[in-house]
């Protein structure tokens, strides 16, 4: 199931984003917006990148991957699910009284969850803990922020100290979708220009296109290469990514399709209009 | 018996010191800080153990975040700052990355209470026991000496779940015996009583010990215990007290709204209701001032204490 292929990634994330939109619309409720925008930086890291272990989801020698804007939790349980690391019923139950898919992230309940996410602004120190923990070995950390979550003072605590203990363990990836709940992140707190910030504060910072499998792949390849600091990766991406309907709208940041929506974009998709799972 | 011993002691420095020991025994044990680390003692881990000591500059919110993250990859974490910062500026990291996901992080916290003294009201944590204790799963223990200190933190490194240590900035007398084993939610009787029972905590279960001495004197047998695990707290303790002695009284170096006082009182009022006096500042916040100054004003005293155990003792009887 590990590939290098941007064809067969391509086709993984479709198959991800019609996961994500069956999920959601199951359990009525979900951040449809920011689970499709980041969907294809997942396919990548999950698919292409990172050494990960389904069947012992504690193995030591993995990397970590700490989902810091948690309420994309719908796209991490898409790639657990594809990976064996939960099950079908698992998926089906988001959100749901003691499922072990939370509508956040909770890394007790759920295998192959690293750390419990969803109040912004935490995962990169917690992400940088991690990488310091497992400083001199192979292992990496990857750690999946929002443009809009860069507004958390933070956030940019955590970029200082990454960058003085020289955590070159360490990756952060920007989903920067340009849109957070109440509007345009330009408009609600700017945070641009968000490669030129992290540089201030030591990191290498590379910025590309967030659907583009080939440039996100060559974007880990020089991270796992620089050794000297830690590098962050501006991808800029579409929130909705994937479904004309919800492309671009800031509405769709907290909202579950409802049946005629998910048939419109499974058929947008290339995938038979079936409503429900088994 | 009281004292086992009059030997003054700094619970901070005890801290350190029991932090180069567990260093010793345990390569997985790390130790962050945030700036304070000549006040807070972790300098003493620091110097012997560099490579495991991380300074993370005034940024304590990233400080706990980087705990929880060393502690999912299996360290053995300790971070430290004063009560203040820790528990009111990072209540939420606590809470959301270290407490929900179960990390085995050991907060230990310096200068709590008033007697941090001339920086005033700022520093001084009055609030930060009850905060911690409505952290679900969140371990909240307060040392009366250095003795109980290094166990409690040699306790904390080995216990699985978060844990509050909160430490007081004053040299305290020793009242724990080396011999006494300690455990996590387990009260003792410092001194035995039965008119009246005193829990304190603390720098205020030294103010206890003083004033069932006073009561003493007017024929008044007091019992002290210490309470030093306000959660999850000694029930078994505090309901035996409540039978055998009738009336009670907490002591602490709080505000009254959530600390000691108010653990003690959901436990009688559930189990053994009991008239109970609450010796805690009285939801105020502190000042500048000498550490006694600052007692004597706010009525954390031997004699407040006494007074207290007598008024507990008259609703009792009537």
């Amino acid at each position: 199931m590990r590939t290098r292929d941007p064809e067969q990634l391509r086709a993984i994330a479709r198959e991800l984003r019609v996961s994500i939109l069956r999920t959601i619309h199951q359990a009525k409720s979900g951040h449809t917006g920011s689970s499709l925008s980041c969907i294809d930086l997942l396919t990548c890291l999950y698919f292409a990148e990172m050494r990960h272990y389904p069947f012992q989801s504690d193995w030591p020698g993995r990397d970590r991957f700490v989902l810091s804007k948690g309420h994309a939790a719908p796209a991490l349980y898409a790639v657990l699910h594809r990976w064996g690391y939960i099950t079908s019923h698992d998926l089906a139950r988001l959100r749901q009284l003691e499922s072990i898919t939370q509508g956040h992230p909770d890394s007790r309940r759920c295998p192959g969850v690293e750390a419990s996410t969803g109040s912004l602004g935490q995962g990169l120190s917690v992400g940088h803990g991690m990488a310091l923990a497992l400083r001199g070995q192979a292992q990496r950390v990857y750690v999946l922020l929002g443009d809009g979550e860069l507004q958390e003072g933070q956030i940019w605590e955590a970029a200082m100290s990454a960058a003085h203990f020289r955590s070159a363990g360490l990756c952060a990836i920007v989903d920067a979708n340009r849109l957070q709940i109440d509007g345009a992140v330009a408009k609600i707190m700017n945070v641009e220009p968000i490669a030129a910030k992290f540089i201030a504060f030591g990191w290498k910072a590379l910025e590309i296109d967030g659907h583009d499998i080939e440039q996100i792949l060559g974007a880990l390849d020089q991270s796992r290469a620089n050794t000297e600091t830690p590098t962050v990766i501006v991808a800029r991406t579409i929130k909705g990514k994937g479904v004309s309907l919800f492309e671009d709208k800031v509405e769709w940041h907290g909202r579950a399709p409802n049946a005629a929506e998910l048939a419109l974009a499974l058929g947008e998709l290339g995938e038979p209009p079936a409503v429900t799972e088994p | 018996m009281t004292r086992t011993t009059r030997r003054v002691l700094s619970t901070r420095e005890a801290y350190g010191r029991t932090l180069v020991r567990l260093g010793e025994l345990s390569r997985d044990v790390v130790v962050l800080d945030a700036d304070l680390s000549s006040s807070t003692q972790t300098a003493l881990f620091a110097e012997r153990f560099p490579d495991r000591f991380f300074n993370m500059g005034v940024s304590e919110q990233d400080m706990i975040c980087t705990a929880a993250g060393l502690s999912l990859t299996g360290k053995i974490v300790f971070a430290s700052s004063f009560a203040i910062f820790i528990t009111g500026r990072c209540w939420e990291q606590i809470r959301n990355s270290v407490a929900l996901p179960g990390c085995n992080v050991n907060l230990v916290a310096t200068h709590g209470g008033l007697t941090v003294g001339k920086d005033g009201a700022s520093h001084q944590a009055l609030e930060d026991i009850a905060v911690m204790r409505a952290i679900p799963t969140m371990t909240v223990i307060v040392p009366a000496d250095a003795v109980e200190t290094r166990k409690a933190v040699e306790a904390a490194a080995w216990y699985d779940g978060p844990v509050y240590i909160r430490l007081t900035r004053e040299n305290l007398p020793v009242i724990d015996c080396d011999e006494r084993p300690f455990r996590i939610g387990v009260g003792w009787e410092v001194r035995p009583g039965h008119d009246v029972t005193i829990f304190g905590i603390g720098l205020m279960l030294h103010a206890a010990i003083e004033a069932a001495e006073l009561l003493a004197a007017e024929n008044i047998s007091a019992r002290v215990v210490n309470l030093s695990t306000v959660k999850p707290i000694d029930e078994h303790i505090i309901v035996r007290c409540a039978v055998e002695t009738g009336a009670a009284v907490t002591a602490e170096e709080h505000n009254v709204c959530g600390g000691l006082g108010d653990a003690v009182g959901e436990v009688l009022l559930r189990r053994h209701p009991i008239p109970l006096e609450r010796v805690a500042v009285r939801d105020a916040f502190g000042r500048s001032g000498d550490p006694k100054e600052l007692l004597q004003y706010f009525d954390l005293t031997p004699q407040a204490v006494a007074a207290a155990a007598k008024q507990a003792i008259a609703r009792a009887k009537r």
